[in-house]
């Protein structure tokens, strides 16, 4: 039995990072405020209506998180075109065989548990798998949608035209009934994505190894020595023995 | 009728004609350039427009509706909008109200239709069934399909009242049995106004009249085809109440101190917030109240597939296409609750299916332990 040898590699570049822990609390904020804008709680308090500004402040936070969960979307898809490999869009698109290959490959293994004969190292993946990417594309949709919905929504309460400019999206269904329904089911959307999400990861950093958890917030991830180029492990060796 | 073969009098006139003074007119213009939202000096534009402009010809068709558009304009609070608008300017034809009836009146239509040809509005009220060839509704031994195709031909333009014009209504409410279309599905040709709401109040159909004869063009519309003057903002946006839905404080019954009180309705499934009407700021009833000031929440009725938006009294989403049961957060709550079982029992079978694969790296990594050296 012989213990593997890992090189520690940058995966998750600074700003993926970034986008990823500032995304997951806009979308736990937006989710939250969301949840009691639609449905909000008994407030009990015998104020007059003049001293209290509560549901006006759970909006304003609504809307501040959906700013930045904006923002942040935009700071990804430049980093889409400027990151690493991992980064690129060229890892989100999907048609290509070998995209398909791990697909299939993932789908054996991760998710229905299938056992293979001999193991491949390179099936293992870097940055994401297969299956990880088309759920971010579909996600990303989906959060386009939530945009360009929630900003339709807010449009009208709006004087900046950053808002306005998604005042058409209401015309297309026919008035508020239909944009805020579709508002409030794709974020159901989000809450089914983020457990399987939050599940995967578990899964791959207990059946791997490799530090699927930690990577996000260090950046690194381990692979196998076997998988870089051989100048590269001397060079990596002198740095470590260091 | 009568009127089509005369010179035809500038409103003005007619007014004057009725027994009104001109001080009666003047405020009668100021009023209307209030509902409009226009500034005061205006008001000398609306005056002048209506002393010269003689009378438009209205054709004002009445199909698949309940006739409340025409009450609610006959009744919009002041007396020229009923006596001078209504009574004048529709005179050629409305079911409603004409005093002809029969061939005779049919005749008056077609009168109009042919003397005034391109010129004329059509007013349509009601929306228009298409199933079963349109025999739902048939007048003068016509469909409404051919009725209305008829005279929006000639039409300068065509404003659709109410909801069930504009919207298709409660008629048009699922399963739709009779087809009900709103008018802007069946005319794509001509400047369509959309004046929605069941019933639109009388004084914003009275300033969307008192726009196009005044100024001679349509009032400025939203992307919807409604007038910008009157369906710009929500009933939530101009509600008096709106203060309380800030501060949090809600009805929870209809019954309970809160609502005596006066508290947002917003729990009580209020669809203010979805609805695009002037009720907020014209009110009802010569601006006695509104459905919000008299205890009752907004039901959307200017909004389309009203009737289909889910329950009036309570505040929940439904998921479209599920006609019962269908609130999208107990749909969701259970979906979850599943797909937490599903993970659950994915992250047991990994550990039975993969234990090899988890035995080897655990010894391996045991005795990686038992070989630390420094």
């Amino acid at each position: 039995m012989e213990t593997r040898n890992f090189k520690r590699v940058m995966v998750w570049e600074l700003p993926v990072r970034i986008f990823h822990w500032i995304n997951v609390l806009a979308i736990i904020v937006l989710t939250v405020t969301g949840f009691l804008i639609a449905n909000p709680p008994a407030l009990l308090s015998s104020a007059e209506a003049t001293n209290l500004h509560t549901f006006g402040i759970i909006r304003f936070i609504h809307f501040t998180a959906a700013y930045i969960f904006f923002f942040v979307m935009i700071l990804r898809v430049y980093w889409a075109f400027n990151g690493n490999q991992f980064a690129s869009w060229r890892a989100f698109w999907p048609f290509s065989k070998k995209n398909w290959n791990n697909f299939w490959h993932v789908l054996k293994i991760d998710i229905f548990l299938l056992n293979e004969e001999k193991r491949n190292v390179k099936n293992i993946s870097i940055g994401h798998n297969s299956v990880a990417t088309l759920s971010y594309l579909v996600m990303f949709f989906i959060a386009l949608i939530q945009i360009a919905t929630g900003f339709a929504l807010y449009a009208d309460m709006s004087g900046w035209w950053l808002p306005k400019l998604f005042s058409w999206v209401i015309p297309i269904f026919g008035g508020d009934f239909m944009v805020r329904t579709i508002h409030h089911i794709s974020m159901w959307l989000f809450i089914f994505f983020s457990m399987v999400h939050i599940y995967l990861v578990f899964y791959h950093d207990y059946i791997e190894g490799r530090g699927e958890v930690s990577s996000m917030f260090g950046g690194f991830k381990f692979v196998s020595e076997t998988r870089l180029k051989k100048a590269a492990k001397f060079h990596d060796k002198e740095i470590e023995e260091k | 009728m009568s009127t089509n073969n005369e010179k035809r009098k500038t409103y003005y006139e007619s007014i004057i004609k009725q027994g009104y003074s001109r001080r009666d007119f003047m405020k009668f213009s100021t009023y209307m350039a209030a509902f409009m939202g226009l500034e005061s000096s205006m008001v000398g534009q609306i005056a002048q427009s209506l002393e010269n402009t003689p009378r438009m010809p209205v054709i004002w068709e009445h199909y698949q509706e309940c006739t409340c558009c025409s009450e609610s304009f006959i009744r919009s609070d002041h007396p020229i909008v009923a006596d001078i608008i209504l009574d004048r300017i529709s005179l050629d034809y409305t079911l409603t109200l004409m005093a002809a009836s029969g061939h005779q009146a049919e005749a008056a239509k077609q009168e109009t239709m042919k003397k005034y040809k391109g010129e004329y509005i059509l007013c349509v009220e009601g929306s228009i069934p298409l199933g079963d060839d349109g025999n739902y509704c048939c007048i003068a031994g016509k469909t409404a399909k051919e009725s209305f195709l008829e005279a929006a031909e000639g039409a300068k333009a065509i404003i659709a009242w109410g909801s069930c014009a504009s919207n298709g209504c409660v008629q048009a409410a699922k399963p739709n049995p009779t087809e009900a279309t709103p008018i802007h599905k069946i005319v794509k040709n001509k400047p369509i106004i959309r004046v929605p709401g069941c019933p639109p109040i009388g004084e914003v159909m009275a300033g969307v009249i008192v726009h196009v004869v005044a100024f001679g063009r349509l009032p400025e519309l939203d992307r919807l085809g409604r007038p910008k003057a009157f369906y710009a903002k929500r009933v939530h946006d101009s509600c008096y109440r709106r203060p309380y839905y800030d501060a949090g404080l809600f009805a929870e019954t209809f019954d309970d101190k809160n609502a005596k009180d006066g508290y947002c309705l917003y729990k009580l499934g209020c669809k203010g917030p979805m609805t695009y009407n002037s009720c907020g700021t014209i009110k009802w009833n010569n601006g006695v109240s509104y459905p919000i000031q008299s205890g009752h929440g907004c039901i959307g009725c200017s909004e389309a597939n009203f009737w289909d938006n889910g329950p009036f009294y309570e505040r929940a989403t439904k998921v479209p296409g599920l006609t019962e049961e269908g609130l999208a957060d107990d749909i969701g709550k259970v979906a979850a609750g599943v797909l937490a079982g599903g993970l659950a029992v994915h992250a047991v079978a990994a550990n039975i299916s993969k234990r090899k694969e988890l035995m080897s790296r655990i010894n391996r990594g045991k005795s990686n332990e038992k070989n630390i050296d420094s």
